[in-house]
């Protein structure tokens, strides 16, 4: 059994150095694409709620665009599609700054925000009507009482959902390696071209993986207990 | 009593093909508290609805404390400020503390810095008789402090007119004085009051006027010694002896 694995290939030689790089560029990729992300998913989410028509079906048209086309897609349009349209000086300065990992940013990030607006629509939803009006009332504009009443109370309802949503985000971050961005299972599979190891090499990226999203979920916990309105019904411990 | 606060003229509102408001035409002068009732589907709240645009209406004019408020390009956020409203429903901040809930509006649409927003908020808790309840959440106050929350947080933008939309139907018995008594302060304070409620013994004591409505018609307007004793209606005596014999 012991010499059927071999664990030291992974902080022998430059392995180690790989995976720490791996596991930056992942969580560097996943957290610019998630404010992304939470930016559109916001804006969206109330947009599909607000009583203006057009700006409705505008972020309703955003959504079901950007959702219902596979993450694959995405990578390969942000990467080979857009840089092309782009004006020759911002095309330079893209290729020379990693192009496919701005690419991986827009492609997670907006694609996610189409899917996060869904969880925050649904937050706004269960809010009756009349406490938009109970707001609007006082002689706040709509747009004060969404952004002072109604979303701050939407957005304590959705913590967990939105936690999942996050959680999703980061393990779909693994999708630009498809582009060559040097993130975490790029890594591990370089490591496996090296060491011919790849029991080992998966094992280490599965389990930073995991470390990862148990660590986020239970900081969202944290936070949803701290911000839980008080007399709903009570988070679970 | 000089101009009147509140004027209907001609008011005709359609939700679709339903007709709610037929030729609603009432006044309301300043100062007066005049009660609104009707059985349900009446259009009651939707007329008081009207008067803080939370409705639009399709034909007629609506004249609040002198400023035609049915014409396009309205300033609404002026208006409500004008015009403080109660809900049935409370629908205080869920995330806000009563304290807060009184202050946020002051604060924003007002700009007023926290301390004096707060100085203000804190004397209309000790006005609706709750300023040991400042710091509480809404979801541990009972209905009644919530509401009483709910009128202080609608006073403190000092409107001149207040709309109250049902605001006893949703709560229990012995709570319903409590905001009653608030309510009848603001009365003897001078407030322009419009009530929609079926506490007939409130707008008996404090009402100047009963607006009953049917059918979305005001079909009788009258003091309520009158009204009560002997209204005009059939359709008025009808519900009458129904909500009166219980």
């Amino acid at each position: 059994m012991n010499d059927q694995f071999e664990w030291s290939v992974l902080w022998s030689g430059q392995s180690g150095q790989w995976l720490l790089s791996g596991l930056l560029t992942t969580l560097r990729l996943s957290a610019l694409a998630w404010v992304l992300a939470a930016i559109l998913g916001v804006a969206a989410g109330a947009l599909r709620t607000a009583p203006v028509r057009p700006l409705r079906i505008l972020a309703t048209a955003y959504v079901e665009f950007f959702r219902n086309v596979p993450l694959l897609v995405w990578m390969f349009f942000w990467y080979f599609g857009v840089p092309p349209l782009l004006p020759r000086p911002a095309q330079d300065w893209l290729f020379a700054h990693g192009a496919e990992f701005w690419a991986a940013v827009c492609a997670l990030g907006v694609y996610h925000g189409a899917r996060m607006s869904e969880v925050i629509r649904s937050g706004i939803r269960a809010i009756p009507r009349t406490q938009l009006e109970a707001a609007v009332a006082t002689g706040l504009t709509t747009l004060q009482a969404y952004r002072l009443v109604i979303l701050p109370i939407a957005l304590r309802l959705i913590v967990p959902p939105a936690t999942s949503e996050s959680l999703n985000l980061l393990k779909n971050s693994s999708v630009a390696l498809t582009i060559s961005v040097a993130e975490l299972t790029f890594q591990t599979r370089q490591i496996e071209t090296y060491t011919a190891r790849a029991i080992e090499a998966l094992t280490a990226g599965t389990l930073i993986y995991l470390g990862l999203c148990v660590s986020i979920a239970t900081v969202m916990g944290w936070v949803e207990r701290r911000v839980a309105i008080p007399g709903l019904i009570a988070p679970g411990r | 009593m000089a101009e009147p606060a509140i004027v209907f003229r001609e008011v005709h509102k359609w939700f679709g093909a339903l007709h709610v408001l037929r030729d609603v035409s009432l006044s309301v002068a300043s100062g007066e508290v005049i009660v609104v009732c009707g059985p349900s589907g009446s259009g009651k709240s939707t007329l008081i609805r009207c008067v803080n645009a939370l409705e639009k209406v399709q034909q007629g004019e609506i004249v609040v404390l002198g400023e035609p408020i049915t014409r396009p390009g309205v300033d609404l956020s002026r208006l409500r400020t004008r015009v403080g409203m109660v809900f049935q429903s409370f629908n205080l901040f869920p995330h806000m503390t009563a304290l807060r809930n009184v202050m946020l509006a002051p604060m924003k649409v007002r700009g007023l810095r926290a301390a004096e927003a707060e100085e203000i908020a804190r004397a209309l808790l000790a006005r609706v008789r709750i300023p040991e309840k400042a710091e509480h959440y809404p979801a541990s106050l009972s209905g009644g402090q919530q509401q009483r929350v709910a009128i202080a947080r609608a006073l403190a933008m000092q409107p001149r007119i207040m709309l109250f939309d049902e605001p006893t139907s949703a709560l229990d018995p012995e709570m319903i004085n409590e905001v009653l008594e608030v309510m009848t302060d603001l009365a003897r304070d001078g407030m322009t009051m419009m009530v929609v409620t079926h506490e007939m013994g409130f707008a008996r004591r404090v009402a100047h006027r009963v607006a009953f409505m049917d059918e979305g018609r005001v079909v009788e307007e009258a003091p309520p010694q009158e009204f009560f004793a002997a209204a005009r209606s059939e359709r008025a005596r009808e519900f009458l002896s129904k909500i009166l014999s219980h």
